[in-house]
C-alpha cells in the first residue's frame, strides 16, 4: 500500500494560465475526482510552452465528458458531433497547414463510433495531434461499455462483465504508422504535458492515450469510487517503459497487471501535407 | 480567393458540350471551391474524378475520405478554416451525411452538398435515376433548421445552380444542397460559360472588429459575420444549443433566439431564393409542377397537349427548398387542376397541396426510370 501525501499549498483563485482558459465558463461539468481537469491543465501547459503562437493552436472535440474539453480552452475551439472530430480536424489542417490542430476527446468518441476516422487519419499521416482520454467507459451517457472497456469489467450495459476484448491502442496506432505514440496517466502530469509538447512538434500524426480516472462512472461499477482509488491504482500498477513491446501493453485494470506507459514511438515519415505537395507538383501547380 | 478569375486555370467563357457532373465540378472551381472531400458512389463519381484532376492544378485540395460521414465533416472543418468546400454523393451517402448537415446548420458553416439522386430505397438501382430524396434533403437531419436545395434539369442549370449554391451558402452561412439526378448528371448538353464579369461570386462576410466586441452568434442580424480558425478571435463553435457567445446554454431565451434565427434567415430570404420557370402558364387550365429530369419530359408532354388543344402549362422548380410557395399558389389560383410529376411515390406533391386549393394529382413514375412524355401526357389528358 502506498502512502499518498497531501501537499498543503496556498490555494489561489487565479492561475498563471488563466489566459488560456475560458474562466467565464467555470464551474466545469466534470465530477469530483475526474481526470479531465488534469488533462486540461496539461494541455494548456503544453500550449503555453510550445513555440507555436497561441492563435495558431486549435482544439477540436467530439461529444462526451472528454468532448467538453474544447469548451474550456481559450483558443479557437470546435465542439462537433460524436465521433467526428478527427475528420473535422483533417479538413481544417489540410487547408490551413499553419494551424496546430489538436483533437482531445474520449475513447468512445475517437475509437468506437469514430474508429474509422482514427485509423484512416493515422494511415494518411495527417499532421494533427490526437489526445484520447481513455476512462474505459462512456461517461457522459451513463457508463455503458465501449471498445476500451476491459474484458470482464462492469458497466451499466455489462452487468455480468464486459464480454468483449478491448483495443490495445498504442499497438493499433503504431501498426498504422503513427510517427508519435505515447501513453500516460493523469497521475503523470509532467510526463503527459511533456508528451503533449512533443506531439505538437512532431511532423505527422501524434497520438497520446491518456489513462484517466472516472470514479463516478467506471469506478462506481468497478470498486473504485474515489478519484484517489485510481491514483493509488496507477501508483501501484504503472510501469514506464519507452521501449515496451507494444503487443503486450493491453490494459486489463486488474490489480497486479501493469499499465505500461511511455513515449513508445518517435519516428519520422512523410506527412499527408508532404505527399499532397507531390500531387501539386505533378499537377503543375508547384515547380 | 483574392485572385481574379482570369488569372486562374478555370473553364474559359465560351460554349461547350459537356457532361452534367463535369459542368458541376467546373462550376465549383469557378465559384471558388478550395476543398473537396468525397467517397465514391454512382452516379456522382465523375464529379470527384474531375475534381481530383482539376483541384491540384489550381493548388486546391481534393481528398477521398473513408466514408461520407468523414467527407461531410471534413468539408465543415475546411469551412471553419475559412474556405469554400463541397462534397458530392448519391442516396446511400446522402443518408450518411444527415447528421453533419445539422452540424453545418448549427455551427453556421457554409458548405455545398451535391446529391446526384439515384433509384432507392437502400442500394436501389445505383445506375438508374430517382427523385426520392426531396423530403430527405429538407428534413433529413434531426431538429429545426432550414436550408436551401436547388434542382437542375439541364447541364447548364447544373452549372449555374452549383455556383448559386456556393453563393447562397456563403451569404446565409448554411449548408446548400444541389439535388441533381442521374440523368442530369450523366447527360451531355450545351453549356455556355458567360464572361467572368457576368458571374456573381459571393464570399462570406467576415468580422474584422475588436476581439472584445465579437459575438460569433449575435442575433443582431440574421447572419452574423464569420471568423475563421487562426484569425485570432478565439472562437468557440459547438453543436450544443448556444448563446450569442457560442457557449452552450440551457436557457429558454437562448434556445428560442438561436433556433428562430437559424430558421428565419432562410424563411425571410425565401422570395429571393426562389428560382423557377413558367411555360405556357398564361391561360393554363392544367399545370404540371415538376423539377429535374422530369421537367424535360413534362415540357414535351405539355407541348403535345397544347397541340391537342388542351390548355396545359408547366412550372419548373429550380429551388425546391425553401418551397416556392408564391408561384405555386398563383398557379393554383388560375388552374383547374395541378399535376405534380416526379420519379417517386409522391414527395413534392405534399408542399404543393399545402399551398393550393384546386385539386392536386400526382404523376408518379416507377423509380429508376425517367417518365417518357407520353406517360405525362396521359396524366394531362386524364385530368381534363
Ligand atoms: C451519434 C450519437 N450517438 C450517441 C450519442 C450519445 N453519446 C453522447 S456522449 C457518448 C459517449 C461518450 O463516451 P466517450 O467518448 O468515451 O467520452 P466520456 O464521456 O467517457 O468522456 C455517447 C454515446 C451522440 N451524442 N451521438
Ligand atoms: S462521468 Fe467520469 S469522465 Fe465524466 S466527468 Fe464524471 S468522472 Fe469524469
Amino acid at each position: 500500500m502506498v502512502e499518498v501525501q497531501v501537499l498543503r499549498e496556498v490555494v489561489s483563485s487565479e492561475s498563471p494560465r488563466d489566459d488560456l482558459i475560458r474562466r467565464e465558463r467555470f464551474p466545469h461539468i466534470w465530477c469530483p475526482g475526474c481526470g479531465l481537469g488534469t488533462v486540461l491543465k496539461c494541455y494548456v501547459e503544453a500550449i503555453a510552452s510550445s513555440d507555436i503562437p497561441r492563435d495558431k493552436h486549435v482544439i477540436v472535440s467530439g461529444i462526451g465528458c472528454s468532448g467538453r474539453m474544447a469548451g474550456y480552452v481559450n483558443i479557437d475551439s470546435y465542439h462537433v458531433t460524436h465521433g467526428r472530430p478527427i475528420a473535422f480536424a483533417e479538413g481544417m489542417k489540410i487547408v490551413r497547414p499553419d494551424l496546430e490542430v489538436t483533437v482531445i476527446s474520449g475513447d468512445g468518441d475517437l475509437v468506437t463510433i469514430g474508429g474509422n476516422h482514427f485509423i484512416h487519419a493515422i494511415r494518411r499521416n495527417v499532421d494533427i495531434n490526437v489526445f484520447l482520454v481513455n476512462n474505459f467507459i462512456y461517461g457522459m451517457t451513463g457508463n455503458q461499455y465501449g471498445s476500451t472497456t476491459p474484458l470482464g469489467a462492469r458497466s451499466s450495459t455489462s452487468p455480468y462483465g464486459c464480454p468483449e476484448y478491448p483495443f490495445n491502442l498504442p499497438l493499433l496506432a503504431a501498426a498504422l504508422g503513427a510517427p508519435f505514440v505515447a501513453r500516460w496517466t493523469t497521475l503523470h502530469v509532467r510526463q503527459l504535458a511533456e508528451a503533449m509538447k512533443k506531439a505538437m512538434k512532431v511532423k505527422g500524426f501524434a497520438f497520446i492515450e491518456i489513462i484517466s480516472p472516472c470514479p463516478v462512472g467506471f469506478g462506481s461499477y468497478n470498486e473504485m469510487r474515489e478519484g484517489m482509488d485510481f491514483i493509488k491504482f496507477f501508483l501501484e500498477n504503472c510501469i514506464v517503459d519507452h521501449n515496451a513491446d507494444l503487443n503486450k501493453v493491453a490494459i486489463s485494470m486488474r490489480p497486479g497487471d501493469p499499465i505500461i506507459l511511455g513515449n513508445f514511438v518517435e519516428r519520422e515519415a512523410p506527412t499527408y501535407h508532404d505527399l499532397e505537395r507531390e500531387v501539386f507538383r505533378k499537377a503543375g501547380w508547384l515547380k | 480567393m483574392d485572385q481574379k478569375l482570369e488569372e486562374l486555370k478555370l473553364l474559359k467563357p465560351g460554349t461547350y458540350f459537356m457532361m452534367g457532373n463535369i459542368a458541376c465540378a467546373e462550376a465549383a472551381l469557378i465559384a471558388g471551391c478550395e476543398f473537396y472531400a468525397g467517397y465514391p458512389i454512382t452516379p456522382s463519381n465523375e464529379i470527384a474524378e474531375h475534381m481530383s484532376r482539376r483541384m491540384p492544378e489550381l493548388g486546391r485540395h481534393f481528398i477521398q475520405m473513408e466514408d461520407e460521414i468523414a467527407s461531410a465533416v471534413a468539408i465543415l472543418g475546411a469551412s471553419a478554416a475559412g474556405v469554400k468546400a463541397m462534397t458530392a454523393t448519391s442516396g446511400p451517402g446522402f443518408s450518411l451525411m444527415m447528421e453533419s448537415i445539422g452540424l453545418a446548420a448549427m455551427l453556421e458553416l457554409p458548405c455545398v452538398i451535391v446529391d446526384v439522386q439515384r433509384a432507392g430505397p437502400s442500394t436501389g438501382i445505383p445506375t438508374f435515376v430517382g427523385q426520392g430524396d426531396v423530403m430527405q434533403a429538407r428534413w433529413g437531419s434531426h431538429g429545426d433548421y432550414e436550408l436551401v436545395a436547388y434542382a437542375p434539369s439541364s447541364v447548364q442549370e447544373f452549372f449555374d445552380l452549383t455556383i448559386e449554391a456556393f453563393n447562397t451558402s456563403e451569404l446565409l452561412r448554411i449548408p446548400v444542397i444541389v439535388l441533381a439526378d442521374e440523368v442530369v448528371g450523366h447527360m451531355y448538353g450545351k453549356l455556355v460559360v458567360p464572361e467572368y464579369s457576368k458571374i456573381n461570386i459571393v464570399n462570406r462576410k467576415k468580422y474584422t472588429g475588436p476581439r472584445e466586441k465579437y459575438l460569433p452568434y449575435s442575433c443582431e442580424t440574421l447572419v452574423p459575420p464569420f471568423v475563421a480558425a487562426g484569425d485570432g478571435y478565439r472562437i468557440h463553435m459547438t453543436g450544443l444549443t448556444h448563446d450569442e457567445r457560442g457557449y452552450p446554454s440551457l436557457e429558454i431565451d437562448d434556445s428560442r433566439k438561436l433556433i428562430e434565427r437559424l430558421v428565419m434567415k432562410v424563411r425571410k430570404n425565401a422570395k429571393n431564393l426562389w428560382k423557377y420557370e413558367s411555360y405556357f402558364m398564361d391561360d393554363a387550365d392544367v399545370v404540371v409542377i415538376t423539377f429535374g429530369v422530369t421537367a424535360r419530359s413534362s415540357l414535351e408532354a405539355v407541348k403535345r397537349a397544347r397541340a391537342e388543344g388542351i390548355k396545359a402549362g408547366m412550372l419548373k422548380l429550380l429551388t425546391i427548398w425553401p418551397f416556392p410557395e408564391d408561384p405555386v399558389r398563383i398557379a393554383g389560383e388560375y388552374a383547374k387542376r395541378i399535376l405534380v410529376a416526379e420519379i417517386n411515390m409522391g414527395q413534392l406533391i405534399h408542399p404543393v397541396k399545402e399551398v393550393v386549393r384546386c385539386p392536386v394529382v400526382g404523376i408518379n413514375y416507377p423509380v429508376g426510370y425517367a417518365p417518357p412524355p407520353e406517360y405525362i401526357l396521359d396524366g394531362i389528358r386524364a385530368s381534363v
